[in-house]
């Protein structure tokens, strides 16, 4: 009896384990959003600076990403929603050959402006850690919010997040 | 315990009792955060070798149950018509049916995957029930994979011909092992699994032979006897390249060894390539060896020479190799009603065994002096695949 | 008597194997050590033919078919199951 016990108690560690979650949701951020210019699907470049006055998302992506694919079409909704509030999403792409992108943007279109950041100039100066990212910055360019990945779920938070930010 | 049975030296398990965290081969899956693709595959397999031949379906579906849940069943039907070795020494050709069917659950929980599974098998003179649980996390920056899993297995070894033979034999395997991203090119895993019989572990039909000077033939029959406990430990290392011009290159080993005397190694090695965009080939190389059981003798001095008695050729010294290719064909690019893309595949696979000290007493020579055994073996896969 | 010491130590080594990687597990959510592999330079460890089973209902059947017919078996990557095989 004694012995069964003991060999249990030994297996414990893996049940607590199993229900750990690692915290990897939203986390604020501040300070100023650093710029960046990347050349558009429609090949006119964008600035972020020029968006000032907009409340902006930007959604790192790449087409062999499930979570981004999940993600994109949730992304567009919000973006019909709010655009006409001052909101925008761009949706930085980072893969350095864009041509599978382009193909996945054929049969999925989102009508968001999309960004090939095919050097990775723009992934390396926000420390991309997570594929999808998204940050939201304020219409001040102020980082204000980080989110790693994506589960179903965070569209909710991603919407609560743009309505505050559009109340400012 | 027995004579013939040596000492266990748990030598794979002593030499890495820091191998905290393993290398998992999970099947294809980079992030263990993501379900697995909701696809349905229907597979016919045929192998033919040794006088026996093995066709029948398999049908594999999964599709996502909710938002971080998946759901995956499988049919699975081997109908079987031998004339091996075996039995065309000791008895007359066989047929027979083998049904198996499993359902899983997989559970998406923050960067940790459940999968829990069921699985049932029948045939006329086999019943076998196991569940299996594993879980993975990811870790360090999504680059490694850690994962645990457990299975319980409940089996009944039957008789054709005597429907009150009925003998259990209960199996628990326990599994680690950890994937590694190397490099933007590079992936490696490394896993270990214990596996732990207990019952009846023999065939029942199988017998082994000792000699026998008051028989013409020179030799006689008598059952086999195995112990009741079965212990197993196998270590995995496995690893893949992508190469720049798009193909990737596979390369596994894996160490076992029991407490029977059985000692194996197996090394494989194999290469993808893609050709165009709806193309994928593939080749490979595989070679098994294994050292015999300590109770197995092709020939026993006389009878009941041991306590445990064994002439399964799968206990004896043997090797084999595979040589083996595929290919498969994208269709419905572009999709195709509820259909995201399809695909057709076939893989051919051609296994020569030689046998070192297993006979074929086909071949009626001296006792003793028979020549050694070997097959070869066809084993074919036809598959059609949807992705939805 | 020999088998079931070893069938002991197996179970101790292995017991002591999975509480130490359960702890290590635990700790996993501390993220101390920076990727040198980006998430946005995955791309190529993403693609099918980089997958260790492409086809897990191919994998499966071969796996079956050699487990059939050699003394080992574990670790294979499939989970197991009984049939009367041997």
């Amino acid at each position: 009896m004694k012995q069964v016990w003991k060999q249990s108690l030994s297996f414990l560690p893996v049940l607590l384990f199993a229900f750990a979650t690692n915290a990897y949701a939203g986390q604020s951020l501040s300070g100023k959003a650093t710029d960046f210019t990347l050349k558009s699907r429609d090949g006119k470049n964008i600035k972020l600076s020029e968006l000032r006055g907009q409340v902006v998302m930007i959604n790192f992506w790449a087409s062999w990403c499930g979570p981004c694919r999940q993600e994109m079409p949730l992304l567009e909704g919000l973006y019909k929603k709010y655009n006409k509030l001052g909101f925008t999403i761009l949706g930085v792409n980072v893969e350095q050959d864009s041509s599978k992108a382009k193909a996945y943007l054929h049969d999925i279109s989102v009508s968001f402006p999309i960004l090939y950041d095919t050097k990775n100039t723009v992934s390396k100066a926000y420390r991309i850690s997570a594929m999808p990212s998204t940050v939201m910055v304020d219409r001040d360019g102020n980082l204000r919010y980080l989110h790693h990945g994506y589960k179903p779920g965070y569209e909710k938070e991603y919407e609560s997040q743009i309505k505050s930010l559009l109340r400012e | 315990m027995a004579r013939g049975v040596s000492p266990v030296v748990v030598v794979v398990v002593a030499k890495r009792p820091a191998l905290g965290i393993a290398l998992t081969l999970w099947p294809g899956l980079i992030y263990a955060t993501v379900l697995p693709e909701d696809r349905a595959d229907v597979l016919y397999h045929s192998y033919e070798g040794g006088g026996v031949t093995i066709s029948g379906p398999s049908v594999l579906v999964r599709k996502q149950s909710s938002t971080n849940s998946s759901v995956v069943a499988n049919y699975y039907v081997d109908m079987v018509s031998s004339a091996s070795i075996d039995v065309v020494t000791t008895a007359s050709k066989y047929e027979e049916q083998r049904k198996e069917k499993s359902l899983g659950f997989d559970y998406l929980h923050g960067k940790n995957k459940m999968t829990v599974s069921y699985k049932v098998s029948k045939e006329n003179d086999y019943s076998a029930k196991s569940a299996h649980f594993d879980i993975s996390q990811d870790m360090f920056g999504d680059l490694t994979t850690v994962s645990l899993g457990y299975s319980r297995g409940w089996d009944v070894v039957g008789k054709r011909n005597d429907a009150s033979f009925a003998r259990n034999t209960d199996r628990q395997n326990y599994r680690v092992g950890v994937s590694q991203i190397l490099t933007r090119n590079m992936i490696m895993g490394a896993s270990f699994e214990t596996i732990t019989d207990e019952g009846f572990l023999n065939n029942p039909y199988r017998s082994v032979r000792y000699l026998d000077s008051g028989v013409s033939r020179g030799y006689s029959y008598q059952a086999e006897v195995y112990p009741r406990t079965h212990t197993s430990n196998a270590l995995a290392f496995r690893a893949k390249y992508f190469l720049p011009y798009r193909a990737a290159l596979y390369a596994e080993l894996r160490l076992y060894q029991d407490d029977w005397g059985v000692v194996g190694q197996n090394m494989e090695i194999g290469y993808t390539q893609p050709l165009g965009d709806y193309w994928i080939l593939d080749g490979h190389v595989r070679t098994y060896s294994q050292t015999k059981a300590d109770f197995y003798s092709d020939l026993f001095p006389d009878q009941n020479a041991q306590n445990f008695l064994a002439r399964d050729k799968e206990l004896s010294t043997f090797s084999n190799i595979t040589l083996g290719m595929s290919a498969s064909y994208e269709f419905a690019h572009g999709g195709w009603r509820f259909i995201d893309k399809a695909s057709v595949n076939l893989a051919y696979d051609y296994i020569q065994f030689n046998f070192k000290d297993f006979r074929d007493l086909r071949n009626v020579s001296s006792v003793g002096q028979e020549p050694l055994y070997s097959y070869n073996a066809n084993v074919v896969q036809f598959f059609v695949s949807i992705w939805y | 008597m020999k088998a079931r010491l070893s069938h002991c130590y197996v179970n101790n080594m292995l017991r002591r194997c999975f509480t130490l990687l359960a702890i290590a597990l635990s700790l996993g959510g501390c993220a101390a050590i920076e990727p040198w592999v980006k998430p946005y330079e995955r791309a190529n460890l993403a693609d099918p033919i980089m997958s260790f089973s492409r086809d897990p209902v191919s994998s499966a059947y071969t796996s079956h078919v050699y487990d059939a017919r050699e003394g080992a078996r574990g670790a294979g990557g499939e989970s197991g199951g009984g049939c009367g095989c041997s």
